[in-house]
């Protein structure tokens, strides 16, 4: 296993699981979100080529209200 | 009457630009907004909860980027590292959507910009191809660094965020004004729709706001009390007012023709 910084939460996950995967996990497939790797975007185009390695830290985000 | 409010190149018919922040629910949101008649709305950013309420409907599904123009901000963000990662992050999300709101703030109790966090950030952005509307103090001389920075919108607080104290040092927004060539808006500090009027008789381009609406007792009225001072005061505005004077001796009607003369 390994373990990927989700949102601020440590997750042990699959090792070679894909940000794609992770997000079909999740039920979060087709929403409006954007995802950051260790501070970098993760075009939505490669979420399926790129591989969680341990340590990573992820970001998803949605919009939401504000001001 | 043809008065468009040009940003970053697009010409928009709604001088009023709201929130989408602390209504009861997604529907009072959007009721509120089309009441408004704002074209551009302004979102936060934040993490998804995952694994929690996948089947919880999105705020971009109330409010589609097909229909309004979506203006991501980074209301929360306290340094410029964090307000630019987070409007990468909407950049990703809204399909390379450029136009952006940059808020840094410097304080948690006073939600008072961060006006050197805000230059750097700013500065970033607009190098990385951003469209930015920036929320700043009104400072005139910031404002401009702001402007010859790149900024497409400057956008000066009237009082602190969520205050709704209005219009405080309107001389201030007028030097900014006047200092100007990139549309100016008042961000935050508006409490009611003589506030909106005030600012846009300033010769304010536009009126950002979110609570004033969002936290009055009937939301989606104040929202069309709103939409209708901004239009009043850009009218008042463009028209031009009469001078002020302490005493009149030129009444409005005729002074020969009285009876009894």
């Amino acid at each position: 296993m390994i373990q990927v910084i989700v949102n601020g939460q440590p997750e042990m996950l699959a090792p070679g699981l894909t940000v794609l995967g992770l997000l079909e996990a999740r039920g979060l497939v087709g929403k409006r979100l954007a995802v950051e790797r260790n501070g970098e975007i993760v075009p939505k185009a490669r979420h399926a080529e790129v591989a969680l390695t341990d340590g990573d830290r992820l970001e998803i985000v949605v919009a939401v209200g504000g001001g | 009457m043809n008065d468009p409010l040009v940003i970053a190149g697009k010409a928009y018919t709604s001088r009023l630009l709201v929130g989408t922040g602390k209504y009861k629910d997604f529907a009072e949101t959007r009721e509120a907004i089309d009441a408004s008649g704002a074209e551009i709305v302004t979102v936060a950013i934040r993490r998804t909860n995952i694994g929690q309420n996948p089947g919880e409907p999105n705020l971009l599904d109330v409010l589609p980027p097909e229909r309004f123009t979506i203006l991501p901000n980074t209301a929360g963000c306290y340094t410029a590292d964090d307000a630019v990662r987070t409007l990468r992050l909407a950049r990703e999300l809204l399909d390379g959507h450029a136009l952006v709101k940059l808020e840094v703030l410097g304080d948690p109790r006073s939600l008072f910009p961060n006006m050197p966090e805000t230059l750097k950030a700013a500065e970033t952005l607009v190098k990385d191809g951003f469209d930015v509307m920036v929320y700043c103090a009104d400072d005139p001389i910031q404002a401009k660094m702001l402007e010859d920075i790149g900024c497409c919108a400057i956008m000066p607080l009237a009082s602190l965020i969520g205050s709704g104290m209005g219009i405080l040092n309107p001389w201030n927004l007028r030097l900014i004004i006047d200092n100007a060539k990139v549309p100016v808006l008042v961000d935050a500090g508006v409490g009611t729709a003589s506030d909106a009027a005030i600012a846009m008789e300033l010769g304010c381009d536009g009126v950002l706001m979110n609570t004033a609406i969002a936290a009055a007792g009937k939301p989606v009225m104040m929202a069309s009390a709103m939409r209708k001072a901004v239009e009043a005061g850009r009218e008042a505005f463009l028209a031009g007012r009469m001078p002020r004077k302490f005493y009149s001796a030129d009444p409005s009607s005729p002074t020969q023709g009285l009876i009894g003369s």
